[in-house]
């Protein structure tokens, strides 16, 4: 009988990939296309959903091609998408009404302090386990009824559609406009704002808060389950998983069981940890999300460090300063010096999210002199994601009451030693890669191939995490102590930069 | 084959840069004619060797950086590691030595160190064999140090070792750096056949190396197709 394999798409925010796994999780073939990002303001940031599903179409068969084999040896395709990114399109034609507002679009900022000033805010966070910001997608869902002309009646008469990435590609996977299924699974909705935390269905006292006709809305879906069957790109392929890029990487990290956490780093990074069906409501800035669900099981609940801009910073820095021509070079710039020469860098491009959640903050730079080299800035921007790590991190303690003993990471940017080995250095802990830094297409993978019955149990999953790299600590602690405190001091400074400025309290 | 001619004494005879980049001696010749008409090539009237031309400086210089290379190739190296249960690492020419760019486990979950910028010896190790072999200019002058009883001190010895490296495409080491330790590499290509690297597994000889002290096809197999990975990921 010829090998059989599960497919995993990562419609990430930068780019998609597709990405092909054999039954020991080893990688078998990647094929990606990145997709523009449109800036049309400050502080808009906006992605063409036709170009992405055109994308979708180009790598799956690419990647099945790549590794020669046929689409009946794929018995599952997981996928796993950018969260919080919101689209709108006509169920009719499939032509979304505009661009997807995506997550790191700061447009909403007004009507975001407009709704917060309302009394009925202070239940929100109870209800949907998050704050009241920007990121999320019922504000950008909103935003689109209240400026799109026409919209609002044309959700009302259930002839347009909503959804987050996973259901856009679903939704035309499985027919489009003739007979495409509209689901969402259960981590996407938890990042809406919409959804109830305990119940996992749409809370009609948010849709009302947020005045969003619940017809446009998707049916939420368990994370690991047979959703459908593909009948466009490669038809027949059984679509058996849906979840958010970190929810699938908690679940490729294998972080099956209460207390395991783990830290992804791609355009933003994002350290989550599994609370098992605890729902722990944060003290300290951290969401309260769905970590996955499978198939006729309960939901295993997550808290979330949400950290808006790290590898965006560094493509920030090749493509909008020029100064070096590949994401990967910054560590070679880096190198050229030993430190940061005193020079700081808070990318608060979307205002800072956990554990600040300050929405008017804006990015800056402090601490230049004369001195200062474009290296000392390129250690100031892989320095900028170590302490945004270690103030989740410090948040995540304070829940807790208990220090971490290491902090596994994944993502693109664990390529970067230079990175992994400040962030060993700020937290004072390892750092531990595991041999997939694809982790997110592996969570997705996995609970595909679980769903199927490609995999038996979690247990069999776990054997296959493998440590590939550690880095260990190597600051003393002064200088430690001394970096935070000046860290601390930059992103004071960052607070109230956006007008209107909003009280502190 | 610019960026070949960029390197070293940046002075090469047609045989060695059609050796140097897999090419076939006429094919090599027919892109130095095309490269001379627009002056990115010169060739010495005297030794008739080849340099780059003048109208090249105005281009600015491209390389591949190390870390672009680790960044490219992290999955593949991922993946040789975890089929091959071996150790997996990067290495490319440095000052006269391997310097090691990247570094995976071994997927065994023992307590291992990253031994990423670490010089390795070119002469005494898989990956620096395969620099050696596919770069005319590199070291050829330099003292063989003895390590082992196994190190090859011989320069004839080693030409012959290079040779039969660039007819295999790829380089074994059994013992010749360290007593009980073997390794296996391939090279990295960029795009246009330049070697630009080399991605290999090492360890205990018994776990490289078959009861004849040969290297094991199958991990030679996993070395070359990883590194053929690699080299179709930097022409992405």
């Amino acid at each position: 009988m010829a090998q059989r394999y599960v497919m995993a798409i990562d419609q990430g925010t930068t780019s998609t990939r597709c990405i092909l796994f054999d039954q020991s999780a080893r990688l078998v073939a990647v094929a990606q296309r990145e997709h523009r990002q449109h800036h049309p303001r400050p502080g808009w940031v906006e992605q063409d959903a036709v170009e992405i599903w055109r994308n979708v179409d180009r790598i799956v068969p690419q990647a099945l091609r790549d590794a020669a084999i046929s689409a009946e040896q794929v018995v599952a395709l997981g996928i796993t998408n950018q969260r919080e990114t919101a689209v709108v399109w006509d169920r009719n034609t499939g032509v979304p009404v505009g661009r997807a507002i995506v997550w790191e679009d700061i447009r909403t900022e007004e009507l975001v302090t407009e709704l917060a000033a309302r009394p009925e805010s202070s239940g929100i966070r109870e209800r949907c386990g998050l704050p009241l910001a920007t990121y999320f997608s019922a504000p950008k869902l909103r935003w689109l009824l209240d400026n799109t002309p026409g919209l609002r009646d044309r959700a009302e008469r259930g002839d347009v559609l909503f959804g987050t990435m996973d259901t856009w590609l679903i939704w035309n996977l499985t027919g489009g406009a003739s007979g495409g299924l509209h689901v969402t699974d259960v981590t996407n909705a938890s990042r809406t704002m919409l959804m109830n935390l305990i119940t996992q269905v749409w809370d009609a006292e948010l849709l009302s808060f947020f005045d969003i006709p619940a017809r446009m809305l998707p049916e939420i879906r368990p994370s690991a389950e047979i959703h459908g069957v593909t009948s466009r790109v490669v038809p027949g392929v059984t679509i058996a998983a849906a979840l958010g890029d970190q929810h699938a990487a908690l679940f490729g990290q294998t972080c099956f069981a209460k207390g395991e956490t783990k830290c992804t780093y791609g355009t933003g990074s994002f350290l989550l940890m599994n609370t098992g069906d605890t729902l722990v409501k944060s003290e300290h800035g951290l969401l309260t999300t769905i970590g996955y669900q499978l198939g006729g099981e309960p939901v295993t609940y997550a808290l979330e460090g949400s950290i808006a801009v790290t590898g965006s910073l560094v493509q920030w820095f090749r493509d909008k300063l020029g100064l070096i021509q590949s994401a990967p070079e910054i560590e070679t710039l880096a190198r050229t010096v030993t430190d940061n020469g005193g020079c700081y860098i808070v990318p608060a491009f979307s205002g800072l999210f956990a554990p600040h959640w300050h929405s008017e903050a804006r990015g800056l730079i402090v601490g230049l002199t004369s001195y200062i080299t474009k290296g000392h800035l390129a250690r100031a921007v892989l320095e900028a994601t170590a302490w945004q790590t270690r103030e989740v991190v410090d948040a995540m303690t304070a829940e807790l009451g208990v220090p971490s003993t290491a902090l596994k990471v994944d993502g693109g940017m664990t390529a970067d030693h230079l990175l992994m080995q400040t962030i060993a250095d700020v937290l004072d802990v390892p750092v531990l890669r595991p041999m997939v830094a694809e982790t997110v297409s592996l969570g997705a993978a996995y609970a595909a191939g679980l769903a199927v019955g490609y995999w038996p149990d979690l247990e069999g999953l776990r054997r296959n995490w493998h440590l590939a790299a550690r880095w260990n600590p190597q600051w003393n602690a002064a200088d430690r102590e001394a970096e935070y405190d000046n860290w601390k001091r930059a992103v004071e400074l960052t607070f109230g930069w956006a007008k209107p400025k909003r009280a502190r309290p | 084959m610019l960026r070949l001619l960029a390197r070293g004494s940046g002075q090469y005879g047609l045989a060695e840069i059609a050796a140097s980049l897999g090419l076939a001696k006429g094919t090599a010749h027919g892109i130095l004619r095309t490269l001379q008409r627009v002056e990115f090539v010169e060739q010495d009237q005297e030794s008739g060797r080849y340099r780059l031309g003048a109208a090249l400086l105005h281009l600015g210089s491209s390389y591949l950086d190390a870390n672009e290379l680790r960044s490219r190739s992290i999955n593949w190296a991922d993946t040789l590691a975890a089929r091959s249960g071996q150790e997996v690492r990067i290495g490319v020419h440095h000052d006269g030595a391997v310097l090691v760019v990247h570094h995976v486990f071994r997927p065994d979950d023992t307590m291992q160190t990253l031994g990423v910028g670490a010089m390795l010896p070119l002469h005494a190790t898989a990956f620096g064999k395969v620099l050696l072999a596919y770069d005319t200019n590199l070291a050829r002058d330099r003292e063989l140090t003895s390590l082992t009883r196994r190190t090859i001190v011989s320069p004839q010895a080693l030409e012959r070792v290079l040779g039969q490296v660039r007819a295999d495409g790829w380089a074994s080491e059994a013992e010749e750096c360290m007593p009980g330790e073997a390794g296996i590499a391939a090279p990295i290509r960029a795009p246009g056949g330049l070697v630009v690297g080399a991605i290999g597994v090492s360890g205990a000889v018994e776990r490289i190396c078959d009861s004849a002290s040969r290297p094991k096809p199958a991990l030679v197999g996993q070395v070359r197709s990883a590194a053929e990975a690699v080299s179709r990921a930097l022409s992405d």
